[in-house]
């Protein structure tokens, strides 16, 4: 950060706060304790705007901004929580837990799931949607992980974390709409990868229970992601 | 290239075309090539032959008329136009002409319909009357006169003046300022710059660009160069989709032939102007013609949107600025250069000017391509146009717009076709196709066949889109079994509050249009669904197992 570095002041939520011009206005909230819910956006990686959950309105502006990649703005006026806001979050969250097969019961992640604690976090005692219930692949070939698509939400960032932080881009998606569903090299068994180099990096940073290593049963799989701040921070300015 | 050298050769094609009297122009775009018109022309010529009418008469193949419907379609110089040519009525065609008798009776098409009558062409001036492979035709047509004043005469900024002051709209569907679009891109600055032809054509039943580029080419060509002068860029690519491959030919040649010419390339005219222009073709993903997932496309990545901004025009293409217009805005510009932005902004409405091509398809008498002014009302689209619906059905809905867009019915006829007017009553401009409908449609079944086309179009990046149009879809479903309850309306309105309101990309946020549209207009039809067990046209019921 240079000396002139350009400083924006802004209202969130009525209250006056300064962020520099790169910053997000999810980056913003986060310092000062706003909760904005989110599930793709993670600390440390690239950010691209596909769960809408982090949606919030600005004054000015007829539709509903992602705060995840909107940059604060000079005199911006950012509302991150209201009745309309929250109507649409309780959604799209029901809308995933149809999606696949969420079942915290039997579950690795319990306890330990974004999904979930989003969900109580929402008020979301019900969902009001049909259940697809799909048949989906659990793929258990690789040595010591499984990927069980049943939990996975599609936020993306095992494909991020593998192509920006490992280097390796083992995970891809493949297929489009409701059959989109992320793959290992060219779709085939995990186990017979040649580019995954087993870092664990994409287990670690999946939200819920669709990754997990091994030997974990229920509710014993919990997310270490400290390795993210820390490997940005050391490899400073390469990544940008 | 200077402008003597280009008026040498439209002057040279000109003599050779005066030379012989009659001309057969015989329709070589797909919609009558799938009518045999390929053989048509080959008979026409070896009869010509055979007859040694060599001398006064000469059969060419030219892009579309515009009357699909009645294909294969043959012009006789320009008056006389035949139609449902199938190759036996050859013989019949060259006696009449051989002896100077009147034309074939029963294969004449009359043009002094509204069909005909009605329409005011600019980008489809050339469409049916030059031979879309040979840039001679092209130039002899008044081609690249545009491009040649542009670059020898006028300062890009003077360009972009010409093109604000047309008032000239995207003709993909949004409807942006092309003025405007440019002159952010020739303001953004970057190491170089790139100019994207967006002919990834989609909606179902619209099929303008596909015209466009099969016919004439080289005046979207013409198009892009004036536009990359005017931006400041020295690379293009046309993004076609790959089930164009007529139009993807076409585009080859004219992109040859003008290199060939020194109008694409480097220092073109003379001048320190280079443009290079390459095709990349589309693997059938809808959502690639939205624009930051075309250029995903383009960078060799998976065809996914990305949230805006930042716009293409800021960072696009290998994130350079990028300037991203329809195949019909190109093809808007060189008229608009020749002839002045005020002689275009006189045609039109006050906010919406020019001319639209219009694609109109489904229950109407004459289907095929129009070029109308915009303002034109609805009812003379459909009824004097398209000639009202056929077998004495009632009219009953028209849809524009595409998946993106809305079914008006009857009691919006009598509004003027601008993008204001439609987006008011619930429905888009989109890229211009039509679709009419009779009573034997249903509404609700028309709402799930377009939720149905948008479920697997959605890339399925965001979870609205991707989750949404599958429970829309799923709820039409029930509601078109005649197994839905009440409650099912009501959800089936929250998710398209949900999906329009969150989505990611256009794609997501208008998919629910044709539904919102449906139960705005006909809602008594959902209500006969749904409490009644009844579907008026007879359409739902039975469940149908492909």
């Amino acid at each position: 950060m240079t000396a002139s570095a350009n400083v924006k002041t802004f209202q969130i939520n009525g209250r006056d706060y300064s962020a520099r011009a790169e910053e997000t206005i999810l980056e913003v909230a986060r310092q000062n304790g706003i909760f904005i819910p989110r599930l793709c956006e993670l600390e440390g990686l690239s950010t691209v705007g596909a769960c809408r959950l982090c949606l919030v309105e600005v004054k000015g502006s007829n539709r509903l901004l992602a705060s995840c990649v909107t940059r604060v703005e000079e005199g911006m006026e950012v509302t991150t929580n209201s009745e309309r806001l929250e109507r649409y979050r309780r959604g799209i969250v029901e809308l995933l837990f149809t999606e696949r097969n969420h079942v915290c019961s039997v579950c690795v992640s319990n306890g330990h799931c974004e999904l979930q604690f989003l969900s109580q976090k929402l008020d979301i005692t019900h969902i009001h949607y049909p259940y697809r219930f799909p048949k989906a692949e659990v793929d258990a070939s690789h040595g010591r992980f499984v990927i069980d698509h049943n939990r996975c939400i599609l936020c993306n960032r095992c494909v991020r974390v593998c192509d920006e932080i490992e280097g390796a881009h083992t995970w891809d998606v493949m297929g489009r709409g409701i059959d989109a569903r992320v793959i290992t090299d060219l779709n085939q068994p995990w186990g017979t990868s040649d580019t995954c180099t087993s870092c664990g990096k994409c287990v670690h940073v999946c939200p819920t229970g669709a990754l997990f290593e091994k030997g974990r049963s229920v509710a014993e799989m919990e997310k270490r992601r400290n390795f993210l701040p820390y490997l940005q921070l050391m490899r400073g300015d390469q990544n940008g | 290239m200077t402008r003597e050298e280009l008026e040498q050769i439209a002057n040279t094609e000109r003599q050779s075309q005066a030379s012989t009297a009659q001309k057969l122009n015989v329709c070589v775009a797909a919609g009558c090539l799938s009518c045999q018109s390929q053989t048509v022309k080959e008979v026409l010529e070896k009869g010509v032959a055979r007859r040694g009418l060599g001398e006064r008469c000469a059969v060419k193949g030219v892009g579309c008329m515009g009357l699909c419907s009645e294909g294969a379609l043959v012009s006789v110089d320009q008056n006389i136009l035949y139609k449902r040519v199938l190759p036996a009525d050859a013989t019949d065609m060259l006696d009449a002409l051989e002896a100077g008798r009147p034309p074939v009776e029963r294969l004449v098409c009359p043009t002094n319909t509204p069909f005909f009558q009605r329409q005011k062409k600019i980008v489809l001036e050339n469409s049916g009357v030059i031979d879309p492979e040979r840039i001679e035709e092209y130039i002899a047509a008044c081609g690249y006169t545009a491009l040649v004043e542009a670059l020898t005469e006028l300062t890009p900024a003077e360009v972009i003046e010409q093109v604000t002051r047309s008032g000239l709209r995207g003709r993909g569907g949004a409807g942006y300022p092309t003025g405007l679009k440019w002159s952010t891109v020739a303001k953004a600055v970057g190491t170089q710059k790139f100019v994207i032809c967006n002919a990834d054509e989609g909606d179902p039943g619209a099929f303008m660009d596909r015209s466009v580029l099969e016919s004439d080419p080289h005046r979207v060509l013409e198009g892009m160069l004036i536009a990359a002068y005017a931006v400041g860029a020295s690379e293009g690519y046309i993004y076609v989709r790959a089930e164009y491959p007529l139009a993807i030919k076409r585009l080859k040649i004219a992109i040859r032939q003008a290199e060939k010419l020194g109008l694409l390339g480097s220092n073109i005219c003379g001048t320190r102007f280079n443009f290079r222009v390459d095709l990349r073709l589309g693997a059938g993903a809808f959502v690639c013609g939205e624009e930051t997932a075309l250029i995903a496309s383009i960078e060799g990545k998976r065809g996914a949107p990305r949230p805006r901004p930042p716009y293409p025009a800021m960072e696009g293409l290998l994130g350079e600025p990028t300037l991203i217009n329809n195949v019909e805005t190109f093809a808007n510009i060189p008229p608009i250069l020749r002839n002045g932005g005020e002689w275009f902004a006189a045609i039109g409405t006050e906010k919406s000017k020019g001319t639209k091509v219009f694609a109109l398809a489904g229950r109407v008498q004459n289907t095929g391509l129009v070029e109308v002014p915009m303002g034109i009302t609805l009812r003379e689209m459909v009824f004097q146009i398209g000639g009202g619906v056929p077998d004495g059905k009632n009219f009953k809905a028209v849809q524009t717009g595409g998946p993106s867009g809305g079914c008006l019915p009857a009691e919006c006829l009598d509004m003027p076709v601008d993008y204001e007017s439609l987006a008011r009553a619930g429905s888009i401009m989109g890229s211009g196709g039509m679709i009419i409908m009779d009573e034997t449609s249903c509404m609700v079944d028309v709402a799930k066949y377009f939720m149905d086309f948008c479920m697997t179009e959605s890339c399925g990046k965001c979870v609205p889109c991707r989750v949404g149009t599958y429970q829309m879809h799923r709820l039409l479903e029930t509601i078109t079994q005649l197994q839905a309850a009440p409650k099912d309306l009501a959800l089936l309105e929250e998710l398209c509050d949900l999906v329009k309101h969150t989505s990611l990309c256009g794609l997501g946020q208008s998919a629910p249009n044709p539904v919102l549209s449906t139960l705005r207009y006909f809602a008594e039809e959902y209500k006969a669904h749904i409490e009644r067990n009844q579907c008026v046209a007879g359409v739902c019921g039975q469940e149908v197992h492909v």
